[in-house]
């Protein structure tokens, strides 16, 4: 019920409805209609000329052989996502993608676990852990990439002089094909753990006393116990959460590919989304480009779809 | 958990778990250290390759100051301070008001507005940068901050959060400012804002990092090194230096990465509020 709309009628009272009344109500509602556009009017404007035009206009862009600044264009259907798909280039990005959200979703789940069990283990330092944890995700990535790469330096990096000094082989680790992807993954591990760490933190908080001191009394007196029983089934919906955010940071990778490899050695690193802005951007491929954003989207929509149902059950669960 | 919970932890689990906590946090912060040992090491040390973190000869003020003056790094710095305030301002006062619509008005079209807030939140504005680009280009914004900030201005994410805290505020406050004759717009500025505070400030620190940090738009829509925000400046400052003068290199982003950090560690609550608020509500 509508405030302005619930206020009339309270002013109208319990006298009956007379045709003055009737016609207050009504101006009160157009008065009140004429508020809520002008409120929401310039949002209105904006999400129509900044997100559904654009989305409408990569879905057309898609389907004809227009370059950025060529004044003709044809329609040439599904042609473009018929080459996107041929395109060795495209299926390595592709492949490289989910091969990177397959080590960054595992890894950046356990360690974000482990590290929130650790903390909340006990009560000492816990603010300062979690900062230390957390440091990474909103680190400038950019700019940590850099310090990335001197680390992975062949020679004066200090990864390779550490390996060295042990004994263990070291690498080329950004120049060599069979590195290259692991070793980016790895700093997605290390950028997203803390953000996953925080929302296990947030879960673990939530799960009610009573169940451990039901465990309690059921003989589960060890911390391994507790951990079996009570905290990792309470944590599963958390986790469902986690793992669907983490895989769509991971599928919308570019910083690091774009400072640190450009996609080489070869395809060896390139992700989608470099391959969208090299193609649209670089290469002026415009709707090449496009197939590959609407590929794009579609993954990200399926991901974040299956986010929303989890989220509704998270809400049900509670 | 409860403190019986804690009492149980004996000595050996917490050292255990202070060691275990420090040895992971050493690990993370291993880059950060590292990016500030090499700003304050002359080339030669650098080069040498050694494991200590202090140099033996001190090299911070001469890569500080190359790092200051060889790049426009403080235009920069003052670049992003620019952007990620318009869009913050800009994104407040575009989305309160909606958010206030949608939460508090009843009007024709209320739910089709809301169905297109949660579908503009499902795309991710990677997908819309060619369109936003084409747009760009025609109305001529290319390589100006309006081009950095255009696409910006209406947070779905916003609208919906604020919509879901303006939801909360009793309606009787609402009664109460009509009845005091002020405006829906007063309303808004007035009541609404100042009582949503918490979600003004949370939104502020996420769009405030998230556009510091962002590199894919700024990278399309600006070629200027005069307007290029800290990540693209310090990407250019990068190829530019060929990528191995890392002293004044790893200054630079020292220099770039230090405001967030230090703003966090002063507020560590809000930032992880803000970073996450959306996620875990």
């Amino acid at each position: 019920m509508s405030i302005a709309a619930s206020s009339a009628e309270q002013q109208a009272g319990s006298a009956s409805v007379t045709p003055a009344t009737r016609a207050a109500l009504r101006r009160q509602r157009i008065s009140e209609t004429l508020a809520a556009w002008a409120l929401a009017g310039p949002a209105l404007l904006l999400l129509v000329t900044l997100f559904f035009l654009p989305v409408f206009a990569v879905f057309a862009i898609a389907l004809t052989d227009w370059q950025f600044g060529a004044s003709s264009l044809s329609f040439v259907g599904f042609d473009n996502f018929r080459e996107v798909f041929a395109d060795e280039g495209f299926r390595a990005s592709l492949i490289n993608t989910i091969l990177y959200a397959v080590i960054v979703v595992p890894g950046t789940i356990m360690l974000g676990l482990v590290i929130a069990l650790l903390i909340e283990s006990g009560k000492s330092c816990r603010a300062f852990y979690r900062a230390i944890h957390f440091l990474p995700f909103m680190a400038t990535l950019t700019a940590m990439a850099i310090a990335w790469e001197a680390l992975l330096h062949p020679t004066i990096g200090l990864v390779n002089q550490t390996l060295a000094s042990l004994g263990l082989p070291t690498a080329n680790w950004l120049r060599d094909a069979n590195t290259v992807l692991p070793v980016l993954a790895m700093i997605g591990i290390w950028q997203n753990l803390g953000y996953a760490m925080v929302l296990f933190l947030a879960g673990l908080k939530s799960i009610p006393q009573d169940l451990y001191d039901a465990a309690d009394i059921d003989g589960a007196d060890l911390w391994l116990d507790r951990l079996r029983t009570v905290t990792l089934p309470m944590l599963g919906p958390v986790t469902m959460f986690v793992f669907i955010v983490v895989a769509l940071r991971a599928f919308e990778t570019f910083d690091t590919v774009q400072v640190l490899t450009q996609g080489g050695p070869g395809h060896a690193s390139e992700m989608l989304l470099f391959t969208l802005y090299r193609e649209s951007f670089e290469y002026l491929r415009t709707g090449y480009g496009a197939s590959v954003a609407v590929v794009f989207l579609a993954i990200v929509v399926t991901l974040t779809l299956i986010q929303a149902r989890v989220m509704d059950k998270r809400v049900h669960y509670q | 958990m409860s403190t019986q919970h804690t009492r149980r932890l004996a000595l050996p689990s917490a050292i255990l778990r202070h060691t275990a906590l420090l040895a992971t946090g050493a690990l993370i912060l291993i880059p950060f250290v590292w990016m500030v040992s090499l700003s304050i090491k002359p080339p030669g040390e650098i080069f040498r390759a050694s494991f200590s973190f202090w140099p033996e000869q001190f090299y911070g003020l001469e890569n500080y100051t190359r790092a200051l003056t060889e790049a426009p790094l403080p235009q920069y710095m003052l670049n992003g301070v620019i952007v990620c305030t318009m869009i913050v301002v800009l994104q407040v006062a575009v989305c309160a008001p909606a958010a206030y619509a949608l939460a508090k008005l009843d009007f024709p079209g209320r739910n089709l507005l809301f169905a297109m807030v949660l579908i503009a939140l499902l795309l991710p504005h990677e997908v819309l940068a060619l369109p936003l680009f084409i747009l760009g280009y025609q109305i001529g914004i290319l390589n100006t901050y309006a081009a950095l900030i255009l696409p910006y201005i209406v947070s779905p994410f916003g609208i919906f959060l604020f919509r879901q805290f303006f939801k909360t505020i009793p309606d009787d406050v609402i009664h109460a400012a009509r009845l005091d004759g002020l405006s829906e717009f007063a309303i808004v500025w007035k009541i609404m804002v100042p009582m949503a505070l918490p979600a003004i400030i949370a939104f502020g620190i996420f769009s405030v990092v998230s556009h510091w940090n962002s590199l894919f738009w700024p990278l399309i829509a600006v070629r200027d090194q005069n307007l290029m925000p800290p990540p693209l400046g310090i990407m250019a400052f990068k190829n530019e230096e060929a990528g191995n003068d890392y002293g004044p290199l790893m200054a630079a982003a020292t220099i770039v990465v230090a405001p967030l950090i230090a703003a966090f560690l002063s507020a560590q609550r809000w930032f992880v509020e803000g970073l996450t608020g959306g996620a875990v509500k």
